[in-house]
């Protein structure tokens, strides 16, 4: 019964359109070798984020047969062994000026100073470092995955409002635990909630044999506690904690109940259309990655559709305009902040198989938009780069 | 299980001659659809149907049910009289919302995962043709005179005005994000198109697609992200539209000729569509979130009653007494 009954197959597709404008989105990926970790089964997919552009240009692309834009997105991979710069430069003497880039901060910030990609407008669909939108901003970079801050917002309000105040903490051996644990702290400290006790993770066993028994004496002298955070963003250790605890709590943050850009699991306010369409092109789950560079190159779509232009310095501040707002299945109209050019995007709090609440939660109330309740604020920003926009 | 089959046999049980008028309300999420007596404000029967039901609507002489069951890929043709679905209509996959032709002849129905308007011939049982439209067809609305429908794409936020005798596009009209409904004035010569994200109702002149207004909303403690509109009903003198605004948990009244919000109405959770009752003196709202029904009093704008039906409730269409 799927797909199209053969009829009448009058393709009006062409009425109203005038002579196409071509608008070019280039896709880069700075591939990096996933780092090990204790469960064999799980390897990150080949295409993670990259499904997420082409899906959305498929979208825009039907948008722009009506309008009179023809999207080509043009996808520069490079291998973990090759030079980054090289490939970005040849990409942006091709003509390359809307920029939708996975790759680690480093590499996004070279790529973002290069002189040839000053007129550029770049999203950073994957990175989520608070740096980055912090004293590391750039004014031709805009972020469509939530930042570190943004999930542990979303998670302090969660504890709030569930009055699970009394927390303790399990910190991964990883820079990139370390970020998040870090994050969590300062989001509790903004929230008043203080961690009561913290452990490093010491573990060198294969916990895949012996977690039932190391685990539990792990956290026995944990001070007591309702909701146990736990930082392993790599996906490492945390799923051994789970259930091999001394005292039964439930775990948060890179287990558990997670804050997440999005998940194969939020299906409200539209998200099943969006979920069938990803899996249809992907045959997998859609996830982070995958949104932020979706959402990326949707919002270059809706910026060009509404601005009529693709001129990237047009585009740039219709996006960070009031005017600006993307469907984003997520019950809200994304937007970006203009002081640092992080997207406005509520972050579910997710288990594997279910929605557990939506941030910002309700009643956290904010002057501007509750969508700033998560993450930095305008006031006490450190990015100056985009002292120019209102 | 359980209850789904006593549901059924508290329904057919009841499914004596009907007495007054009805509304009938499509339930999402329980595969069902429930009968509302407008006298007694009670539900007095419910009856199965295909998976995810959603649009819903009667044929001009109200002898036959047209039902979107979006999982099962199919329009439901229902006797009204006996609940019982009498065959299933060709209808593309996953149809959403659809509209019936003045003459009760062609059904036009949304194909939201298809990115297709597919026009379906009521009585043929054959699908007459299939026109390519934007990314998650939805809103479906038909001038009076019949002429032109109207589709509306989520994804591609256009209203696409269709011309019934070629089934031609003949032209694309952008609107604010995420259009969910398109509803012609009584008269024929106004098209309103609500969009969800964007917030706004915009109002076009049908004679020359021009953009005549837009209409935005404003609530006291409610975040301006939340104000959605989604389904609209003209009052049947054409001076009033009433929007439902999803999230936000309230009807706007607005009035035609200033084009101003006159009133918002409490309503239940998420609401989505809306009926008149026959003789135009209550609307029914569906509230998908709390699972329930407003009936409101139009000449009061005041809500009446809230009435318990199944999970997820979404279209709603009235029928007279037999």
């Amino acid at each position: 019964m799927r797909g199209r009954i053969p009829a009448a197959m009058a393709c009006a597709l062409t009425a109203g359109a005038a002579t196409a404008e071509q608008v070019r989105i280039d896709l880069i990926e700075r591939q990096v070798t996933p780092p090990p970790i204790l469960s064999n089964m799980i390897a990150p997919p080949a295409d993670l984020g990259a499904a997420g552009a082409r899906l959305a240009v498929t979208d825009i692309a039907t948008t722009g047969k009506f309008m009179g834009h023809d999207y080509a997105l043009h996808e520069t991979i490079v291998a973990p062994e090759a030079e980054f710069l090289p490939a970005v430069r040849a990409a942006l003497a091709d003509g390359a000026r809307l920029l939708v880039v996975k790759a680690p901060p480093a590499d996004l910030l070279a790529l973002a100073d290069l002189p040839e990609a000053a007129d550029a407008v770049i999203f950073n669909s994957s990175a989520p470092d608070d740096t980055l939108r912090g004293a590391d901003c750039r004014g031709n970079l805009l972020h469509t995955t939530p930042s570190l801050a943004m999930r542990a917002d979303a998670l302090s309000q969660f504890a709030l409002k569930k009055q699970w105040t009394d927390l303790a903490l399990v910190q991964g051996p990883n820079p990139e635990d370390a970020a998040f644990a870090e994050a969590l702290r300062r989001s509790l400290t903004k929230f008043g909630i203080k961690v009561k006790g913290e452990k490093g993770w010491a573990f060198d066993a294969n916990m895949r044999r012996v977690a039932s028994a190391e685990v539990p004496l792990f956290t026995q002298d944990l001070p007591d506690h309702d909701l146990l955070l736990v930082a392993d963003e790599r996906g490492d250790f945390g799923r051994y904690i789970a259930y091999n605890t001394w005292v039964p709590r439930p775990l948060a943050g890179s287990e558990g109940i997670i804050p997440k850009g999005w998940s194969g699991v939020v299906e409200q306010w539209g998200a099943a259309q969006l979920q069938g369409r990803f899996r249809d092109l992907a045959g997998r789950e859609m996830q982070t990655e995958d949104f932020g560079a979706w959402a990326a190159v949707s919002a270059i779509g809706e910026a060009v559709t509404r601005s009529k232009t693709a001129d990237p310095a047009a585009l740039r501040a219709y996006l960070l305009s009031d005017q600006f707002r993307l469907a984003g299945f997520l019950g809200t109209p994304l937007s970006f902040r203009h002081w640092d050019g992080q997207m406005r995007q509520p972050v579910p709090l997710v288990t594997d198989r279910a929605v557990v609440g939506l941030a910002p939660l309700e009643g956290f109330l904010h002057e501007r938009s509750e969508l700033d309740t998560l993450g930095q604020d305008l006031p006490g920003t450190e990015c100056t780069r985009f002292g120019e926009m209102p | 299980m359980t209850r789904r089959l006593l549901a059924l046999t508290t329904a057919l049980s009841l499914a004596s001659p009907a007495l007054a008028d009805e509304i009938w309300v499509t339930n999402e999420l329980d595969d069902t659809i429930s009968v509302i007596d407008t006298g007694t404000l009670e539900v007095k029967a419910t009856y199965p149907t295909g998976q995810r039901p959603r649009g819903v609507t009667f044929s001009r002489d109200f002898k036959r049910l047209y039902i979107c069951a979006s999982d099962s890929n199919a329009v439901q043709v229902m006797d009204p009289d006996t609940g019982e679905i009498l065959h299933d209509l060709p209808s593309g996959a996953d149809p959403e919302q659809f509209v019936i032709s003045p003459d009760d002849r062609l059904l036009y129905i949304a194909n939201e995962d298809d990115a297709i308007t597919t026009v379906v011939d009521t009585e043929s049982r054959k699908v007459v043709a299939q026109i390519d439209v934007g990314i998650e067809p939805e809103g479906m609305g038909i001038s009076p005179d019949g002429r032109i429908q109207i589709t509306t794409s989520e994804t591609t936020n256009m209203a696409h005005w269709i011309d019934t005798e070629s089934q031609q596009i003949i032209a694309n009209t952008l609107v604010d994000s995420r259009p969910r409904h398109a509803e012609f004035s009584p008269d024929g010569k106004e098209l309103w198109v609500s969009s969800e994200v964007g917030g706004t109702v915009t109002v076009f002149d049908v004679a020359t697609q021009a953009e005549l207004a837009k209409i935005g909303f404003e609530l006291p403690n409610v975040r301006p992200e939340r104000l959605q509109p989604v389904g609209m009903r003209f009052s049947p003198d054409g001076s009033k539209v009433f929007a439902a605004l999803g999230p936000a948990d309230h009807i706007a009244v607005i009035d035609v000729a200033s084009r101003t919000v006159e009133d918002y109405i409490l309503v239940g959770r998420r609401v989505w569509h809306m009926a008149f009752s026959p003789d135009q003196t209550q609307l029914f709202t569906t509230n998908g979130v709390s699972g329930d029904v407003t009936v409101i009093d139009v000449a009061s704008l005041k809500p009446l009653k809230t009435i318990k039906v199944g999970r997820f409730p979404w279209g709603a269409t009235a029928r007279p007494t037999p």
